[in-house]
């Protein structure tokens, strides 16, 4: 693992994160650090062994397709940074035709 | 009776007796709360108005006749968990306004269980950290030592009622943020058995191991609590629906015929003398309650902080993408909604959160899922195995809960450090198991003023939190080592 430089850019680019210069080069050492430690699990055997997501046994939960009291419109809707017509609203995410 | 000393048992049944109301308990905790807060900063929010509603409403269901469990109890609320019409922030800009449109089934557990809400306490951003220092809108002081962190990430939780601020709390842990701040503020912090308390209107960090869970300053405090918030919630599919197993009516007075495992690997020889010799001491006092100490084996335990750093990153890389500055929280315009998308978390998620967001992006990225993690997953199932094959042998695991008692602000300024303190905590959740902290001693750290607090962790098989809850109350009950320890002054006077 964990050995070639991180593409940190990449990364933040993934994950939606606006990263200043200052920050790249902070948190691409700190990560390189961190890959470093977490390289020791290289040495653990997993070789026969299933992958554990969650330790209590799950199954998928169903209810009767009814529909049942929840939050109101406008409750909801208190919360948005910007709001028009009950609808959140967002910069324009469709390109003008050319 | 004193409202600010009292444990919530003699509250509640001084309240059921009718012997003092619950709107007096309020009344003197409101203004005591507050001025003990200026020195430690545990909270963000108080609630005096709401918490003074409540209190009419026990009032008025005890005079109607019923005994409520938790009756008249200032209880605070850590604040990643929804409380209907306050401000909910994970102590982070990118919620710092948001004001909760419902009540978490935990808390709404608690308050219909006769608790009182006295406010919202400050934590580590998103709940990750191990200090509360990254709290993005306060600072925590513990209250043995104004001078040292709190823990966290529970931290204002732990502080509130460490400092007598608060009677009880929630808290919420995922990887040692109830255990880890209770040691280091001389109360009881229980994480039960991952999938036993809902975990609806907790706002997620990373979800297969995140879990609510009580602080109180006696064993039988938390359990109380744990008994009112606990059980199956068909709004949380991972809640577990299975019976639920009340507690606080079931602790114990001794040890006799337990089995207490010591872990091979985690010798007391790694740790500071004094620390050493106080676990050394719990552990013999184990034995004098009449439990048998057994030596059992975790060689996995080593691997757990990297299969956790890799895990819970992960999740919560994925859990925070909905904080994009759409539909709640903080927005920062942008040119096109994939600049504001990156403009808003940029300037609303601190300087941890950011690099869990990166590391975890990465581990789940193509080319290095596998590598990472997959294979943290797979670390993880040998780990929760390691400590199946341990309880073969003994019903409970002792071991400190920290390596060491709390440090000053700005010690661990290398994050994997600051890792490194959920050291013994870490195993534990990644398995699953419900364990506690409890107060276990004292010990002057390296360049302090005063003894500070140690927790003692006790981690039991999955769904035992009734045989845990009894095994530490026997020794709380033996040793007392709680009262052994002064918090401040500006919190006894």
């Amino acid at each position: 693992m964990a050995t070639e430089r991180i593409d940190v850019r990449g990364v933040a680019r993934l994950a939606r994160l606006a990263l200043s210069d200052e920050e790249v080069e902070r948190y691409g050492a700190q990560l390189e650090d961190l890959l470093k430690h977490v390289d020791d699990l290289k040495q653990l055997d997993t070789s026969d062994v299933a992958a554990t997501a969650q330790v209590i046994e799950s199954r998928n939960v169903t209810r009767p397709d009814v529909i049942t009291p929840c939050l109101a419109h406008e409750v909801v809707m208190a919360g948005a940074p910007q709001a028009q017509h009950g609808f959140f609203r967002v910069p324009k995410i469709i390109a003008e035709a050319e | 009776m004193d409202p600010v000393r009292a444990s919530a048992r003699e509250i509640a049944r001084a309240v059921n007796a009718r012997e003092v109301s619950a709107l007096e308990i309020a009344e003197t905790m409101i203004p005591h709360a507050a001025a003990v807060d200026e020195h430690l900063g545990a909270y963000l929010t108080f609630t005096p108005d709401l918490m003074r509603e409540h209190a009419r409403r026990v009032d008025a269901r005890v005079a109607a006749g019923e005994t409520l469990p938790l009756a008249g109890v200032p209880a605070a609320i850590k604040d990643n968990m929804c409380l209907l019409g306050t401000r909910t922030t994970c102590a982070s800009k990118i919620l710092e306004q948001w004001i909760a449109p419902y009540t978490a089934t935990a808390v709404g557990r608690l308050l219909a269980a006769g608790a009182l809400p006295i406010g919202k306490t400050n934590m580590d951003e998103f709940a990750m950290g191990s200090s509360g220092e990254n709290s993005a809108l306060g600072k925590t002081k513990n209250p043995y030592d104004l001078d040292r962190v709190p823990g966290g990430s529970s931290a204002g939780s732990a502080a509130a009622v460490g400092g007598f601020a608060a009677t009880i709390s929630t808290g919420s842990d995922t990887g040692g943020s109830i255990r880890e701040p209770a040691a280091f503020c001389n109360v009881v912090g229980f994480k039960p058995t991952y999938g036993r308390v809902s975990r609806y209107g907790l706002i997620a960090f990373a979800s297969s191991l995140d879990q609510i869970g009580p602080f109180g300053r006696t064993v039988e405090d938390a359990a109380l609590t744990y008994d009112a918030m606990g059980g199956h919630d068909p709004m949380d599919a991972t809640s577990v629906d299975r019976a639920f197993e009340t507690t606080a009516d079931h602790l114990r007075e001794d040890l006799r015929g337990v089995r207490v495992g010591i872990v091979k690997e985690f010798a007391t020889s790694d740790l500071a003398p004094d620390v050493a010799a106080a676990y050394e001491a719990a552990y013999n006092d184990l034995v004098k309650l009449g439990a048998e100490l057994v030596e059992v084996e975790l060689p996995t335990a080593k691997y757990g902080l990297s299969t956790y750093y890799l895990i819970a990153p992960a999740e919560c890389s994925s859990n925070l993408a909905r904080f994009d500055g759409v539909r709640y929280g903080l927005r920062v315009d942008g040119a096109d909604v994939g600049e504001m998308y990156e403009k808003t978390r940029a300037a609303g998620f601190g300087p941890e959160v950011k690099r869990r967001i990166l590391i975890g992006t990465y581990a789940l990225s193509s080319g290095y899922y596998d590598a990472y993690y997959v294979k943290a997953q797979k670390a993880r199932t040998r780990i929760a195995a390691d400590f199946r094959r341990a309880f073969e042998k003994c019903d409970v695991i002792a071991s400190p809960a920290a390596s060491a008692p709390a440090f000053t602000f700005n010690a661990k300024s290398d994050p994997y450090s600051m890792y490194l303190m959920d050291y013994y905590t870490i195993p534990v959740s990644l398995a699953g198991l419900p364990s506690l902290s409890v107060p276990c001693g004292s010990a002057t750290p390296e360049g302090g003023a005063r003894p500070m607090p140690l927790g003692l962790q006790l981690a039991s098989p999955l769904f035992t939190e009734r045989a845990l809850l009894g095994y530490a109350h026997a020794y709380e009950r033996a040793t007392q080592h709680a009262a052994k320890v002064a918090p401040v002054q500006v919190v006894t006077s």
